[in-house]
Order: structure tokens, then C-alpha cells, then sequence
């Protein structure tokens, strides 16, 4: 087995019986990703100098001091504030933008001893479900070089895919962790909202923004949500709540567990293939003891309206702080101050980013605010009821993470709703703000497909368990994609 | 179904600060057209009696002592900005 497949704990035991130091590790993941990185396109800015450093400081650290992740390499999504590190959320508009602080989930993967290698490629501020809108570059899918990795978290996807790096952190507001990892065949966790800090995360949209974990392994992605959750005094939403051992809830025992299977989630526009591979994966769930019902959350419907109304509303408040005053791009035609602020705006920011700033604005502007932005705070609560009768009787609700596979790059660029459409099984869970992973579970003509699971407000521990059961049992995780062949090991 | 000019989205835009041309309002407002009325469909629900969420969580005021910390260095917080002079960021004229 090469090393870019091995666990967390397979890289520990290699350390600590020394047959690989960190610096080791480092230089292979950097080798990897510059024999790769012509292919894939994930990394936007890379971490070298300062990885390699740190790398070789970190092996002087004495073994009983060294956590679970220490030492090993992670990569961040580029909407993530890295102090000296370049990050531009994939916008013209932070063309440069050097930031001097760190995120508190950065500061968090330096507690534990991470080593950040890089950067990794988005959709221009979150905005989108395919890394096509990146100002910089277009990430591809390691599984087949002509489709989307997905997005917005795409880069995160692929570099984990394509076994660049064991771990990358997203973000996900409306499926922006769930859809990629479903589309590139590896592990992805939105987190309940509040429990990760948003401090130093790019705002998208406030009350749906959330940071999680992307890796090949359900049990490597609970170790690195352990690292990173817990409330934070400069995220006032970040949930004063005890972070538990996620790691500890994988005890492989799902006896007796009630899985709500919504009937929403197999109706119109979801492929086959996507049904069939969670049907075959609820049997797989059932032979191990749980029990699946039908059930119905009625408002599915409503919810891909009701997000576009909301994100787009907070999109168009939280980026009017891109001025080109105090950081970022400036437009060098400018005569007067307006001039100034609508020449920046117009020449940094990419059309899909202009389409929600001017959706927001319109939804909140004076005459149609009751019409659109509150009429979609109604609904918004209706859409969490349902979630919240559905737990009454179910442990978790298990469904398609995504309609289709991977579709091929400009196949749908130009065409904004059917573009949206890609989410229609992962909104709901933001708007709820309950938690839900994407694990891979088949294939459709050689692309992957995921299984969601979502869980009840602060319960990943669930989440992860069933996880973990429909991994151990099944052996689609340990599939790797063509990339793999030939390249740096 | 609602109509979206042209001039409605050069308003628009105007009011997010965005400069936008003839050809491009013209693009944009079929797009906005098409999404918003597919934001239509919210119509279909009587929400006359739901109270709006604003936010998922139960949010509480967070308060802090009221005491001064240091906040960030002069010439650090300057290093991302284009122009600046004597510790001030320069910006284009205001008043003609």
C-alpha cells in the first residue's frame, strides 16, 4: 500500500517506529502534489518553505507529547485566513491579500500539530457547485480529468482524492463540503452549525457558513473534527457546548438504530444510480441491525428557493465590505470616489458572485423585502420542523448526498438554475443546521457516488457511527482513482 | 410571473456598487427573471402564522468585560493596503 492511502494512525506508526520522519512525510506530500498538480489543479498557493521548516522543527518533539495528528499534512480551502499565506476565497478581488492573523481553525490545526502544505481551490467566495467559478483555476476530478470536482469545496475534494493530502478543511453553506467529497469519492463532514468557529472563515452566508473536515477515512475525519470544534469567544454563534471524543462513538454497533429514509430525496430529477447505490446501502445498514422506515420531510421542495433567497440576501450584505480601500484589488480607473467602489467590485468579482450580490440586493431592497427575504425566513422555519419531527422518531435521515455524478466541466456553467439544482438534497441540512457526512457508497459509469447521513443537532457522534458501520462494510473507500498511476507515491 | 428590465437591474446594481453595461444588465436581468421566478414557488405556502428564523440556534447577547486589549500593530494591519501615507490609507478624492 502506498502512502498517500495509509490512515492517520498507519502514518503515526511509521513515525514512531521510525521508518519515516516528518520532514519525510512532508517532502512526499509536496512531491506528490507537484507531480499531480498538472492534472488535478486543486492547490492554489503552496506552503513550502514554511511547511518544510516546521516539518523539520516538529521531529524533535518527544513522542509522548505528539497527539493523534501530529506531524501529519493538511490543506486548507482558500476561503480560510492563513497568517503570511496568500488566501483569496478563488477572487480577483483578494488577488495578493496577504492576511495577518489566522483563522481559530487554523490556530487549532497548529495545537495539534498539523503541518499546512497549501491552499486549495474553491468556487470565487463559496459561490457555486463546481470550481468552475474560481478566478485562478479550474480543479478537475481525479476520477475523470474532464468532469467537476464539485464545489465549492472542490480543490478540498480533489487534493484528498487524488491522495495529495490525507486531510483538507471546507466549507459548506449549502453542500459545499457534501457534494464535492460525493463527487470525488471521499468523506465529507458538515458539522451542526456553531460547532466550529467561523472566526477568520471568508463570509458567505452567516447563518448557513459552516468549516468541516475532508478525508479518505470516517474515522480520520472524526479525529481532525475533534481537532478543530469548540466554542471560540471571537465567534459569538459558535455553541458553548462540550465537544466529545468523536472518535470514541465508532463502535462499530448500530443495533436497534431507526433510519428515517425521506421519500423526497428519490423524487424527480435524482438518477437512478444514485437510488439504487442508498438502497443497496440501507440494506447493508439493515443487515447490521438497523431499522428503516419511510418518511416524508414535506417541505423539501421549498428549500432550494428559500436558500437562494437567504445566502444571496447575506451574500450581498457580507461583500459589500470589498471596497478596494483597505485590502484587495483596486481598479486603476477611477474619477471619483462612487467610480472608485463600482469600478473595483465590477472588475474583481466574477459574474456568479455579481448574480447573488444582485439577487440579495433586490430580495432585501425596499417593496420586496416581505415578498422574498422574509417570506424565505418562514419557510426557513418550516423546513426546520420537519427535521425536528422527523428526530423525534429517527436517529438519523439517510439519503442521496447528490442527484447525479460528477458532470462533465462548461457542461452547465452557463445555465445558473440547473446549476443550483445539484443541491437540492444538501440545502435542507443547512437551513436545519443539523450535521450530515457524505461517505461513498458506489458508482455511476466510473464516477462516485455518496450516501448522506444526517444527524440531530450536536449528534455527529450518531453520524459517524453509521459511518463507520456502512464503511467497514462496504469497500468503496479503498477504490483510488487513474491519477494514482504513475505518479509520486 | 414578475418581469425583470433591465433598468430594474441597473438599479440594482447601482445599489450593490456593482458598474454594469447595457449588454450585460440585459443578460442578467433574463437570469434574475428565471431565478426569481423560481423563488416564486415560496408562494404556494401560507406562512401567515410562522415566525421567521433568522438564525438555527438559540442566541444569546455575548458581553465581555468592559477593559481595553491591545489590538493590532499599525504597520501590520497597513501591509495589505495599496496606498497609504503617514500611517493613513489614501483613497481617491471625495469632494470635487
Amino acid at each position: 500500500m502506498s502512502l498517500v492511502e495509509k490512515t492517520a494512525a498507519q502514518l503515526q506508526e511509521m513515525i514512531h517506529t521510525k521508518e519515516m520522519t516528518i520532514a519525510e512525510l512532508t517532502q512526499k506530500a509536496f512531491d506528490r502534489i507537484e507531480a499531480l498538480e498538472p492534472k488535478v489543479d486543486a492547490f492554489l498557493a503552496l506552503n513550502k518553505e514554511r511547511a518544510t521548516q516546521q516539518a523539520g522543527e516538529m521531529d524533535k518533539v518527544p513522542f509522548a507529547d505528539r497527539g493523534p495528528l501530529f506531524g501529519l499534512p493538511i490543506g486548507v480551502k482558500d476561503n480560510i485566513v492563513t497568517e503570511g499565506l496568500e488566501t483569496t476565497a478563488s477572487s480577483r478581488i483578494l488577488e495578493g491579500f496577504n492576511p495577518i492573523y489566522n483563522a481559530t481553525v487554523v490556530e487549532k490545526l497548529k495545537e495539534a500539530g498539523m503541518v499546512t502544505v497549501g491552499k486549495l481551490n474553491m468556487d470565487e467566495f463559496a459561490m457555486g457547485s463546481s470550481n468552475e467559478n474560481s478566478y485562478y483555476k479550474k480543479t478537475k476530478n481525479p476520477w475523470n480529468l474532464e468532469t467537476v470536482p464539485g464545489g465549492s469545496s472542490g480543490g478540498s475534494a480533489a487534493a484528498v482524492a487524488a491522495g495529495e493530502v490525507p486531510f483538507t478543511l471546507g466549507s459548506d453553506t449549502g453542500g459545499s463540503i457534501r457534494q464535492p467529497a460525493a463527487f470525488c469519492g471521499v468523506v465529507g463532514m458538515k458539522p451542526t452549525y456553531g460547532r466550529v468557529s467561523r472566526f477568520g472563515l471568508i463570509a458567505y452566508a452567516s447563518s448557513l457558513d459552516q468549516i468541516g473536515p475532508i478525508t479518505r477515512t470516517v474515522k480520520d475525519n472524526a479525529l481532525l473534527l475533534n481537532a478543530i470544534s469548540g466554542h471560540d469567544d471571537k465567534d459569538s454563534t459558535s455553541a458553548n457546548v462540550e465537544v466529545p471524543d468523536f472518535t470514541a462513538a465508532l463502535t462499530g454497533d448500530i443495533t436497534g438504530l431507526r433510519i428515517g429514509v425521506p421519500k423526497e430525496y428519490f423524487g424527480e430529477g435524482v438518477g437512478e444510480a444514485a437510488k439504487q447505490a442508498v438502497l443497496d446501502a440501507l440494506k447493508v445498514l439493515e443487515e447490521r441491525g438497523a431499522i428503516c422506515e419511510e418518511i416524508s420531510l414535506p417541505h423539501s421542495k421549498y428549500a432550494l428557493a428559500t436558500y437562494y433567497l437567504l445566502a444571496s440576501s447575506e451574500a450581498s450584505s457580507n461583500l459589500s465590505r470589498f471596497d478596494g480601500i483597505r485590502y484587495g484589488y483596486r481598479t486603476e480607473k477611477a474619477g471619483n470616489l462612487l467610480e472608485f467602489y463600482m469600478n473595483t467590485r465590477s472588475e474583481g468579482f466574477g459574474d456568479e458572485v455579481k448574480r447573488r450580490i444582485m439577487l440579495g440586493t433586490y430580495a432585501l431592497s425596499s417593496g420586496y423585502y416581505d415578498a422574498y427575504y422574509k417570506k424565505a425566513q418562514k419557510v426557513r422555519t418550516l423546513i426546520k420542523k420537519d427535521f425536528d419531527d422527523a428526530f423525534e422518531k429517527y436517529d438519523v435521515i439517510i439519503g442521496p448526498t447528490t442527484p447525479t455524478p460528477a458532470f462533465k466541466i462548461g457542461e452547465i456553467i452557463d445555465d445558473p438554475l440547473t446549476m443550483y439544482a445539484n443541491d437540492i438534497l444538501t440545502i435542507p441540512v443547512n437551513l436545519a443546521g443539523v450535521p450530515a457526512i457524505s461517505v461513498p457508497c458506489g458508482f455511476d459509469n466510473g464516477l462516485p457516488l455518496g450516501l448522506q447521513i444526517i444527524g440531530k443537532y450536536f449528534d455527529e457522534e450518531t453520524v459517524y457511527r453509521v459511518a463507520d458501520v456502512f464503511e467497514q462494510a462496504t469497500d468503496f473507500h479503498k477504490k483510488t482513482p487513474q491519477t494514482w498511476e504513475g505518479a509520486a507515491q | 410571473m414578475a418581469k425583470m428590465t433591465k433598468e430594474e437591474v441597473i438599479e440594482v446594481a447601482h445599489l450593490a456598487r456593482l458598474a454594469i453595461t447595457d449588454e450585460e444588465a440585459e443578460h442578467f436581468a433574463d437570469q434574475l427573471e428565471a431565478i426569481t421566478n423560481a423563488m416564486e414557488l415560496l408562494n404556494e405556502l401560507d406562512t401567515e402564522n410562522v415566525e421567521p428564523t433568522t438564525h438555527v440556534l438559540q442566541m444569546v447577547n455575548v458581553l465581555r468585560e468592559d477593559k481595553s486589549i491591545p489590538g493590532l500593530d499599525r504597520e501590520l494591519m497597513l501591509k495589505n493596503v495599496k496606498e497609504h501615507e503617514g500611517g493613513q490609507v489614501k483613497v481617491p478624492t471625495i469632494l470635487e
